[in-house]
């Protein structure tokens, strides 16, 4: 009984934690500004009647419609590319490189170390070398520097997790090397494509700092840099309509990881 | 016809050799047992067969061809593998065409052969099925019905029976028998179990440390057992080895060690005193342990085991004194140096 | 069975077919499908960072960025100097630590508790993920709003518990203003940290986890260990590597991210919240000095390598042992 009480206010506890903050976001996003900015009310409660024109104004008097369509672009490209790239690469490394291959868990983190932190000022020259800056390009370009180190990480401990007697029986069925990898070992390792997919995305989305970089022109911008400097401007903030952008992206991702959870969490059960 | 020869064939895995020096021929239809305990060598010497890895040394020829440098997806080696090793992600039906359409045999040959197959194996109604909605018997028949749709000229098989339960085991074996005389496609059987081996077998090749000891007939192992290795590993129990002095070795099988015998039994040359350890009841059969005194020079003590029918109870108990001789007829001799039957030796009176 | 065409067997004939094969030799193949991983790599993280180092000894700016005039270690001996780095450096280790234990405390707990099945589960995951569903840019503004310094709802709880405001027990404001100050901003940047990493963290740890055998705890119960026993004992011994993994993650997102910074209290009051990648962002990129930010964000990279080999090395071997 204690126990489950101790459960329960443990679920309670991380509920609240994350989502307080938002369920604030969501209560402002409907609030009239002569309510928002009331003194001496309740600030949860709609001491005046909700409104839509926030989010009427966010569609239509801003960039943020842009700004989606700019992310999405970028995510999908970004995990392409990712894909493209991570999924030979951990094949390649977790069985046909022999013993260092199998050793190289730890170099390719290594990579993973060097942050956009510490690259973003020589990726913003490069970036303009190669004459796509201020263009989603740039970050189609430059993001995968960070997600394909981590999936192939990942994926390294998908493949090696496939048991080696199934190589051997698809070769002696009559496959050659790459054969056996897309017939038979690459079916294996769907799940993990799918949570390396999911990261990827998250990743791309979610990174600011060459956001911010390399794309200086409104309509270029991606969610995380178009957001904060297109609804704030000096000192004004647009409270309700920010609140309106985080929860229209957060709420429909939030399902979708929500239900990948149980792969995210199989994608790092190989990995070390 | 011969259909596999290993000459000299050599694996070296840094110091260790793996296969150390095999020769081995394979006639056509033969069903051959490799036989060994864990590490002696025999998985190697299957996946050096099945080109899964390239000999250090030496020669694999199929029919009369090389192929130490035909990857395994040119040789025409079908493998049953100890785990099944059946592809999850396909149906039962993709499984066991999977080769087939990684050869590019023509799709009109398909169907018969998959039907040839699986009528063949009993796996007809579970087509449709995946890999792990079957139990352990029905993988190794699918296993089976993959390597078989193919026609391979030499089947290799990887401990198939070693996953399946205690009860179906002996069945299985029973079947595989079957298989192979209905089909008669050559085969290596590798095994650490020697009722296996015994079993199943035309021949039966024991290998110990990568070298092989003895290839036989199961009889020829049993009753003709080329040295001591082979002397005591095959048979359970095996043969008790008695030395006889410095040079020589006596092996005698627990069968023909004769318990306080009644009557003078004629040319003996064991003759053991020996204290009963203990009695086991096998059901069929008694096994009294002993320990025999004195009798190696250094006054080690020696196990020795005799085999009584059921019939006949012992009246032994453990703790009792007793007799337990051995006629020169039933002996086989080895020189305790080398470890080689000695066929033609003196033996001292 | 019948004795048809044994189709495949030998050395592929035909010049497409042996091109084909030898592409698909291990050997060749493993470097074909490595290699374009490896190049873009090369190109753009190793390219890359020869040029933040060769940058850091140049006295490359925006408006001029050749590096044609080599200065040696000048750059960072004139960015250590400053106040705003000494700080900002501080600021970025206070905000990695506390958000690390943070973290780890938090995620540890989450993962005991969804490790169990129990109703609502899949909402609770869904809820639960939510803030690793934001970027950070937008996470910063959510917890802007809910700390303003004038309609911040923790305010007005604080002030009807009587905590707040006059007579309360923390004085006579109304308000804590909590991002306009030195240690209730990086407080407030750990907590917003904290609030944006758990999902990633507990998904780690919750990995290492779920693949501890449950015979395991029953046979701990058995021997009569209790709730604590249980955890610092056999729960926190079996998750240390992939804890590991969890403090190499959440750190190094935690000390290269600068929007929290940026958005929620600009490096101020003064630079009393500054933090390193937004100190070098200010420097190298808004005050055009290339090679200051460059030295800046250069600082920190042999730490961070000599801590992440170490700790990479003791997950591993603490998942041998």
């Amino acid at each position: 009984m204690l126990r489950k009480i101790g459960f329960y206010c443990g679920i309670g506890f991380l509920t609240l934690f994350s989502i307080v903050p938002l369920l604030w976001a969501l209560i402002t996003v409907f609030k009239r500004n002569s309510d928002m900015y009331s003194v001496g009310t309740v600030p949860f409660f709609y001491n005046e009647p909700p409104t839509l024109e926030h989010v009427v104004f966010l569609f239509t008097e801003s960039n943020f419609g842009l700004f989606l369509q700019n992310s999405a672009i970028v995510g999908i490209f970004v995990v392409l590319i990712t894909m493209v790239l991570s999924i030979p690469a951990a094949f390649s490394l977790a069985r046909l490189t022999g013993s260092w291959g199998e050793r190289s868990g730890m170099a390719i983190f290594l990579v993973y170390l060097i942050p956009p932190s510490l690259l973003f000022i020589p990726m913003y020259q490069i970036v303009v070398w190669l004459g796509i800056a201020n263009t989603i390009w740039s970050l189609v370009i430059v993001l995968p520097t960070i997600t394909v180190p981590f999936c192939t990480w990942l994926l390294l401990g998908f493949f090696r997790s496939v048991p080696r007697s199934l190589d051997e029986a698809a070769m002696l069925d009559g496959c050659g090397q790459f054969t056996t990898f897309y017939r038979v070992l690459l079916p294996q390792v769907w799940p993990g494509v799918g949570a390396c997919a999911v990261f990827a995305f998250s990743l791309s989305l979610g990174n600011y700092i060459y956001a911010a970089t390399f794309i200086t022109r409104s309509a270029a911008r991606t969610l995380s840099a178009g957001v904060p400097t297109e609804l704030i401007r000096g000192d004004v903030f647009f409270w309700p309509e920010l609140m309106a952008a985080t929860l229209v992206v957060a709420i429909p991702l939030a399902i979708v990881y929500g239900l990948f959870f149980n792969y995210l969490v199989g994608g790092f059960k190989n990995a070390t | 016809m011969t259909v596999l020869t290993l000459r000299a064939l050599e694996k070296h895995y840094g110091s260790i050799k793996a296969v150390d020096h095999v020769d081995l021929q394979l006639e056509s239809g033969e069903f051959m047992a490799i036989l060994g305990p864990s590490g002696s060598g025999k998985s190697t010497l299957m996946r050096l067969v099945a080109g899964l890895e390239p000999p250090t040394s030496g020669d694999i020829i199929v029919d009369g061809q090389s192929v130490v440098n035909v990857p395994p997806q040119h040789r025409n080696v079908a493998m049953v593998f100890q785990s099944f090793a059946l592809y999850p992600h396909m149906t039962v039906r993709d499984n066991i065409l999977f080769p087939l359409v990684s050869r590019k045999v023509p799709k009109q040959e398909h169907e018969a052969r998959l039907q040839k197959a699986t009528s063949m194996l009993g796996v007809e109604n579970l087509l449709d099925r995946r890999p792990s909605r079957l139990s352990g018997g029905q993988q190794q028949r699918v296993a089976l019905a993959r390597a078989l749709v193919r026609d391979p000229e030499l089947f290799v098989f990887d401990e198939p029976l070693s996953a399946l339960d205690a009860q179906i085991r002996s069945r299985a074996r029973a079947e595989l028998r079957e298989l192979h005389d209905q089909t008669r496609i050559t085969t290596l059987y590798v095994t650490h179990d020697q009722v296996e081996a015994m079993g199943l077998a035309d021949r039966v090749a024991v290998i110990n440390e990568g070298r092989l000891h003895q290839v036989g007939t199961p009889q020829e192992l049993y009753n003709d057992p080329a040295d001591l290795f082979v002397a005591g590993f095959i048979g359970n129990p095996p043969m008790n080895l008695i030395p006889l002095d410095e040079t020589m070795v006596a092996g005698l099988r627990p069968e023909h060690m004769l318990v306080d015998p009644e009557e003078d039994v004629p040319d003996l040359l064991i003759d053991l005193a020996v204290t009963i350890e203990h009695i086991e009841y096998l059901g069929s059969e008694w096994l009294a342990h002993g320990q025999a005194r004195a009798v190696t020079s250094n006054g080690q003590q020696l196990h020795v085991i005799a085999r009584l029918p059921a019939s006949a109870h012992p009246g032994l108990v453990s703790g009792q004194e007793c007799r337990m001789v051995g006629q020169r007829k039933d002996v086989c001799l080895f020189d305790r140096a080398s470890g080689k039957r000695q066929v033609q030796a003196e033996v001292p009176a | 069975m019948s004795t048809q065409q044994r189709s495949g067997v030998g050395p592929p004939r035909g010049r497409l077919r042996r091109i084909g094969a030898w592409l698909d030799q291990p050997k060749v193949l493993a470097w074909l499908m490595l290699g374009p991983a490896v190049l873009y790599v090369i190109a753009f993280v190793g390219f890359p960072f020869l040029l933040a180092i060769a940058l850091s000894m140049s006295d490359a700016t925006i408006g001029d960025p050749s590096l044609d005039t080599f200065v040696g270690l000048d750059n960072f001996k004139a960015v250590i100097q400053t106040d705003a780095f000494k700080l900002a450096l501080r600021n970025s280790l206070i905000v990695t630590a506390g958000t690390l234990g943070l973290v780890l405390v938090l995620a540890t707990l989450a993962s005991e508790l969804l490790v169990h099945a129990f109703r609502g589960k899949r909402l609770f995951q869904m809820i639960f993920i939510l803030p690793w569903a934001l970027p950070v840019s937008l996470t910063a503004i959510v917890w802007m709003w809910f700390l303003d310094s004038t309609f911040s709802p923790v305010d007005w709880v604080l002030v009807k518990l009587n905590l707040l405001g006059p007579g309360g027990v923390w004085g006579p404001f109304k308000h804590m203003y909590f991002l306009g100050n030195e240690w209730l901003g990086l407080a407030s940047v750990i907590v917003t940290d904290t609030w944006r990493m758990l999902p990633l963290a507990t998904i780690i740890v919750l990995a290492a986890r779920m693949s501890i055998p449950e015979e395991r705890f029953e046979q701990a119960r058995v021997d009569g260990a209790g709730v604590f026993r249980i955890l610092f004992r056999i729960t926190l011994p079996a998750l240390k590597p992939m804890l590991i993994v969890a403090i190499l993650f959440t750190g190094l997102l935690v000390i290269g991210e600068m929007s929290l910074v940026q958005l929620l209290t600009r490096g101020g009051p003064g630079h009393s919240t500054q933090v390193l990648p937004y100190w070098a962002y200010l420097k190298g990129i808004q005050g055009g000095s290339l090679a200051q930010g460059a030295a800046i964000t250069l600082f920190l990279f042999p730490f961070l390598l000599v801590a992440s080999v170490l700790a990479l090395r003791a997950a591993y071997r603490s998942q041998e042992a």
